[in-house]
């Protein structure tokens, strides 16, 4: 039988705020100790209180504005109950009755839209990492914001799971909302999924896949499960609404919980947090900050940079920023897409950006034709390098040598000094009777004299004008 | 506030207050004394005065601390296992501008484990007595701290009101008890009991000593979201002519004492010429069975970081995760902390938030509202605190329902957040301390302790 596949998708974001969402500690624990950036807030010390960070509640509105979303004037807090070490309060703090962002939409690669049901603030938990016979408990993670988005069950294919995965990634990137770093864990996803006789007009019994931290595994995921709903229901059995968890390496789907245990998060309205009123003005002075998204990248450079160019840069939002900067940002697209990404250090480059006046003074030294195409890559490479990426273009083209000789005085100087070089006598006459490919050599013999330096297609020119 | 005229040493009063505390070792007031840090505490504020420095509005005050305050001094246990032993690494708020001030914390007062309690009998180290009578109940859960002042043993002491907790013990033992307006002073540092209604208050001699601290302690703190911005300090005066009586409490199942004392004063302000209001608050009667939903299921809530992994009591019986969390808490906590959470588990689970905990807080804003209205027609109402004066040791400690019906009186104005002072109100026949409360709108908490003046006139 042919089967409709209904799929919504949960996805946690760790907003990049300075600190904490309930305590002034730094939320950027990359590379600490494990419990270094924990106060006793963090820690749930008994009496301490939750302060809420004001950024985060700003965060929240641009990754709001940039789904498209209603920001809502007033939400709350509430908590969550559950025992675990990796949550010290005993309760996670989040919004559950009334959540800060309201519905919106995400547009798809395919034209489809998913709705957003609704996005709202939370805190992490912190990690555990287990041994045989002992656990280990590092609290550094607890309480880094989070954004918690529930799409509608608007998808139904993998290819739209993992384009709308890949659309929020990048509107939270743009958004400067969070860094964005997949591989440690930036963004999560929890995909639910559930299939139904095609044309049948129901939705079947739905199993969540937790945790999944790339496009592909997304993709994969909700693959794996309509093929293995799929042979449930043809063989007249039944899906059961359970978790599961994805092993990437075997590709599949595996059942978490042997006995469904029915949780109770028992939620209460958190007392130690006064509801939030945000104004009209509010709201709209931290929406107007929402920097340039994606398709308003599309929009300015549609047609200016070329369309596989461009989709490849776009999930690169510092790089669009820069492009947007500089003054030909087709001739830097190119750069960036076939110079900058190919480097295998690229990854470490976007960090660091050359300045747009010295991406402009190169493009209009290769536009001039001071620089050849080999020239300006290796000028542009160097950009990069921190030895040399504080000095301007002109001058670090004059250290590598690889200005042009344009000067037609010079060249033609040059040109004299081969033509008059006895060695190329031979090759003169053999132009001069018809024979099209010497000027190749005398070309080079020009190059030669000039260290590199001369334009060939200008030295050529006036060497045929001199034998013609 | 009547403490040291600089004849007296910080040190000789401090001292002095050591000595009294172990003078009445019998009554089981303190947890712990903190008697080195207090005396180098005092020898530092004497040379500070002896080189002329600015050594603060309490310099050298000796004062007493309930246990469930954190400081860095010593360990805060809140009177329970679970907590046994907890050193603090920070200073709670109000330690922090006590100390400012130059107060000296003597040491820690008991108090029902965790504040789950009206008479101190639920402390893990066993009940405090009353200040007179060695066979009666300090009240509770503050009964440590009332009787520590009422002994004279510190000027002040701190204490904690979620349901009465300051005003109980207060009136049980002759002193004056301040809840004030919620969120007037800073619960940050204080062990959690419900974050709605908890309030931090103090025990005092006179209505002046009160209005000291409360001019030191009040004010809007960063590190506590629900503070108020300091109102204490800029309290406009108000001419206070109509005082309110509550016909609902006037019957039989208050002590003929306390309405006879209730009746006195009455009396008096009549004659002073103030105007007598009798106002109907039919909601009242119901704030116990609204407190018995909201407060439990915050217990239970902010019980939970009480889980055996960080800190406070591990048990010694876990094999595995589980069990840390189960046998940690079921052998940390006492029957009534247990007794709290599980009620307060029950309201809160799926299927019965709407049916008990969302329509208690609906009730609430009746109680609230009922306030309101009665703040319409009268500037303060004067009523008694509890139904009796201290009870015997042991009379109630078994019946939790009957313990619960001492709040009765005492815990609508926490549910509406407003202030309410206990004040001393004459002696039983047999010298038993009673007291009546002074509730006022919010914010008013100066002028309650102006208009205490004028009550305190005809002790």
């Amino acid at each position: 039988m042919k089967y409709y596949p209904t799929i919504g998708i949960e996805c946690h974001v760790q907003l990049s705020t300075k600190t904490k969402l309930f305590s002034e500690v730094d939320n950027d624990a990359r590379g600490k100790e494990p419990n270094s950036c924990v106060s006793p807030i963090d820690y749930a010390l008994p009496g301490m209180l939750p302060r809420l960070n004001g950024e985060a509640i700003k965060y929240a509105i641009r990754a709001g504005r940039a789904m498209n979303c209603e920001i809502n004037a007033h939400s709350r807090f509430d908590r969550k109950h559950y025992f675990y070490p990796d949550s010290p309060k005993g309760y996670q703090i989040t919004q559950f009755y009334h959540p800060i962002i309201g519905e919106g939409y995400v547009e798809l690669p395919s034209g489809n839209k998913v709705r957003i049901e609704h996005a709202h603030l939370e805190g992490d938990a912190g990690k555990l990492t287990h041994f045989d016979s002992y656990s280990l408990v590092d609290l550094n993670r607890v309480d880094t914001p989070l954004i918690e988005i529930v799409s509608m069950p608007d998808i139904h294919s993998a290819k739209d799971a993992h384009d709308y995965v890949k659309a929020l990634w990048r509107l939270m990137c743009y958004a400067e909302v969070t860094n964005g770093d997949l591989y440690n864990g930036n963004m999560r996803f929890d995909v639910n999924v559930s299939i139904a006789p095609e044309g049948s007009g129901t939705l079947g019994t739905r199993a969540e896949v937790k945790n999944l931290n790339s496009f592909k595994s997304v993709e994969r995921a909700v693959e794996f499960e309509i093929k293995r709903q799929s042979k449930i229901l043809d063989k007249g059995e039944k899906v059961i609404q359970e978790t599961r968890g994805w092993n990437d390496a075997t590709g599949e789907t595996t059942s978490q919980r042997s006995k469904e245990e029915a949780k109770d998060y028992r939620y209460m309205p958190e007392p130690d947090i006064p509801p939030i009123n945000l104004s009209k003005e509010f709201i709209d002075e931290e929406s107007a900050k929402l920097p340039l998204m994606p398709k308003d990248y599309k929009e300015k450079f549609g047609g200016i940079i070329a369309d596989d160019i461009l989709e490849v840069l776009l999930d690169y939002p510092a790089l669009m920023k820069k492009l947007a900067e500089v003054k030909d940002a087709k001739r830097v697209s190119n750069w960036f897409a076939s110079v900058l990404l190919a480097e295998e250090k690229s990854a470490e480059y976007l960090n660091d950006l050359p300045t747009a006046k010295q991406l402009d003074d190169l493009s209009e030294m290769t536009e001039k034709g001071e620089l050849s195409s080999t020239g300006a890559k290796e000028v542009f490479l160097r950009l990069f390098d921190p030895e040399m990426s504080k000095r301007d273009a002109r001058t670090i083209a004059k250290e590598l040598n690889v200005i042009q000789e344009n000067d037609l005085g010079e060249l033609e100087r040059i040109v004299d000094e081969v033509l008059a070089d006895p060695a190329t006598k031979q090759a003169q006459e053999d132009f001069k009777a018809g024979q099209e490919k010497v000027i190749g050599f005398l070309v080079g013999q020009v190059m030669k004299a000039s260290q590199g330096k001369a334009n060939p297609a200008v030295a050529q020119q006036i060497l045929r004008k001199k034998l013609a | 506030m009547k403490i040291a005229s600089k004849e007296v040493s910080a040190v000789s009063l401090v001292k002095e207050a050591f000595e009294k505390a172990k003078k009445y070792e019998d009554k089981h007031i303190f947890v712990s004394l903190n008697e080195e840090n207090a005396i180098a505490r005092a020898k530092e504020i004497d040379e500070r005065i002896a080189r002329g420095e600015n050594v603060g509005r309490l310099a050298g005050v000796p004062y007493a601390l309930k246990d469930n305050f954190l400081s860095k001094e010593g360990n805060t246990t809140a009177s329970s296992l679970m907590l046994e032993p907890f050193h603090s690494p920070i200073d709670s708020t109000t330690v922090k501008k006590l100390e400012a001030e130059g107060a000296i914390m003597i040491g820690r007062t008991n108090m029902d484990s965790f504040a789950h309690g009206s008479s101190t009998e639920n402390s893990y180290f066993g009940p405090t007595k009353n200040s007179i009578d060695d066979e009666r109940v300090s009240g509770g859960s503050s009964g440590g701290s009332a009787v520590a002042v009422a002994l004279d043993i510190v000027e002040f002491a701190t204490g904690t009101d979620t349901g009465g907790s300051i005003r109980q013990p207060a009136s049980f033992n002759g002193v004056y008890g301040l809840k004030p307006t919620y969120g007037t002073i800073s619960r940050y540092g204080v062990v959690a009991m419900a974050s709605s209604t908890d309030c931090v208050g103090f025990f005092t001699k006179t209505p002046d000593d009160m209005d000291l601290l409360m001019s030191i302690c009040a004010g809007q703190d960063k590190t506590d979201m629900t503070t108020l911005p300091d109102y204490y300090n800029e309290t406009p005066e108000t001419e206070v002519k109509r005082i309110g009586i509550i016909k609902d409490f006037d019957n039989d199942a208050v002590d003929k004492n306390i309405r006879d004392a209730l009746a006195k004063k009455v009396e008096f302000l009549e004659n002073k010429g103030y105007e007598i209001v009798e106002l109907e608050m039919p909601t009242l009667k119901y704030a116990l069975a609204v407190y018995y939903i909201i407060v439990p299921a915050e217990i239970s809530s902010n019980l939970s970081r009480h889980d055996g992994i960080r800190y406070g009591y591990r048990s010694k019986n876990a094999k595995d995760l589980g069990e840390i969390f189960s046998k940690s808490r079921n052998e940390g906590f006492m029957s009534e902390n247990k007794r709290r959470i599980m009620v307060g588990n029950f309201v809160l689970s799926s299927g019965f938030y709407d049916a008990y905990y969302l329509k208690a807080q609906k009730a609430r804003t009746k109680i609230i509202e009922e306030y309101n209205k009665a703040f319409e027609k009268v500037d303060f109402i004067l009523m008694p605190v509890s139904p009796s004066p201290a009870f015997k040791l042991g009379e109630k400690v078994n019946d939790p329902v009957s313990m619960y019906l001492e709040d009765v009186m005492s815990v609508p104005t926490n549910l509406a957040g407003v202030p309410s002072l206990a004040v001393p109100a004459g002696k039983t026949k047999s010298g038993l301390p009673l007291g009546l409360q002074v509730v006022g709108p919010r914010r008013s908490d100066k002028n309650i302790l102006k208009f205490a003046k004028v009550l305190e006139e005809d002790e």
